[in-house]
């Protein structure tokens, strides 16, 4: 080793707290955050579908916790929840595909994301309609 | 020159492996016009109030990547980024994040460097011609498949905005990614399968979790984290392949 190899001490910063450095961060994790909260209204579904299997009186007593104040004020925060998920699921969405070409132009990132929302904003609404219309 | 109306004040981030333990910020009152870039401020630092201070810059013109640093927190390139844009506010130049630091703001650029080689950043023909037969020809087409990816000047932002890369360097990262599917996709290119070894690695692509802010501080429009999470499809194609493939087969 040269003496002047020997004056190198390279200084590693620490990571901690990195996410705590740009907003670009928080909105990540609060993304990855939401998964959590979908994961868990997974579980309230197969639970649901767990009590149907055992029977009428078993699934309407499900169906009766889920009327609970705090279950709808649960649900209220879910689909907030869910709605930001799909923003940010469609917003990466453009990241993961090649590029689309659509007439000689390569399609925008931004319009792919649009397309992505506007096509979960309209399957959204068609499963309501149909659940109302099965219900009424 | 500087109109001498205007002074901004930086806080450069210092280390002097010889006599300091850790870095710290040193502040400079300097006078600037407004065409002025954080790398002439740095100049005017280094030439006029202290000669001590290091960093790197070659071009001036956002084609060298040299001059990666950090400005309030976001890597750019100092040539391109303007005082005026800071002023009356105070700036804050650290060394590019997620490097070990070398000396103020140069980083040691060795673990970039030896990825680099790794995944081959060169056309590895599928057939060689002799040079009687002539050029290898490309259409425009074939050329639009990885053009973008091709503008990627090695300045390494997307390294200090990636948190993957700085919690694990191990993992390739997202320039050299790029790279390597800029040439996985070019059609006068038979190398993927060479280098695709690294890619289906945990260090390759599967490293990413598309956090995706080295496309936004990309200064060249290259998006890593377009060329990165568009493999990942591939490689999981190539991994179930391997069941249905008769051993020793090729495409």
């Amino acid at each position: 080793m040269s003496a002047q190899t020997d004056k190198r001490q390279p200084y590693l910063r620490p990571i901690r707290g990195w996410w705590k450095r740009d907003p670009y961060y928080i909105h990540y994790l609060a993304m990855e955050a939401t998964s959590i909260l979908i994961a868990l209204y997974a579980l309230i579904l197969l639970f649901g579908l767990l009590r149907l299997g055992q029977g009428e009186a078993a699934f309407n007593g499900w169906l009766e916790a889920l009327q609970n104040p705090l279950s709808v004020a649960l649900h209220g925060l879910l689909l907030l929840v869910f709605a930001y998920h799909s923003y940010s699921w469609f917003k990466i969405m453009p990241k993961t595909l090649p590029a689309i070409y659509w007439r000689g132009a390569k399609l925008p990132q931004p319009v792919i994301t649009q397309i992505g929302v506007a096509a979960a904003v309209v399957l959204n609404l068609l499963v309501i309609v149909v659940l109302t219309g099965i219900q009424s | 020159m500087t109109d001498g109306n205007k002074i901004i004040e930086m806080e450069v981030l210092r280390y002097r492996p010889e006599q300091d333990q850790e870095p710290f910020y040193q502040s400079y009152e300097v006078p600037f016009a407004d065409d002025w870039s954080v790398l002439q401020g740095l100049r005017y630092i280094k030439d006029d109030l202290d000669s001590s201070l290091s960093f790197r810059w070659s071009c001036r013109m956002a084609i060298c990547g040299s001059c990666g640093m950090m400005i309030n927190g976001v890597p750019k390139l100092g040539c391109r980024t303007f005082l005026r844009n800071y002023y009356p506010g105070k700036l804050r130049v650290d060394a590019l994040e997620h490097f070990p630091i070398e000396r103020d703001l140069v980083v040691v650029v060795d673990d970039f460097m030896n990825k680099l080689a790794q995944i081959k950043p060169y056309l590895i023909p599928k057939q060689v011609r002799r040079l009687e037969q002539g050029e290898y020809l490309q259409t425009p087409q074939q050329l639009e498949h990885y053009r973008q990816f091709s503008t990627c000047i090695n300045c390494m932002l997307c390294y200090a905005a990636c948190p993957q890369y700085g919690m694990n360097s191990g993992f390739t990262g997202p320039g050299i990614l790029a790279l390597m599917h800029r040439y996985n996709v070019d059609s006068r290119d038979g190398g993927r399968e060479e280098r695709m070894e690294l890619g289906h690695a945990d260090e390759g692509v599967w490293g990413c979790t598309a956090v995706a802010y080295c496309s936004e501080v990309c200064p060249k429009e290259v998006d890593p984290a377009n060329a990165i999470n568009q493999n990942k499809m591939g490689s999981a194609i190539d991994y179930f392949l391997r069941f249905i493939r008769p051993r020793g087969a090729t495409e």
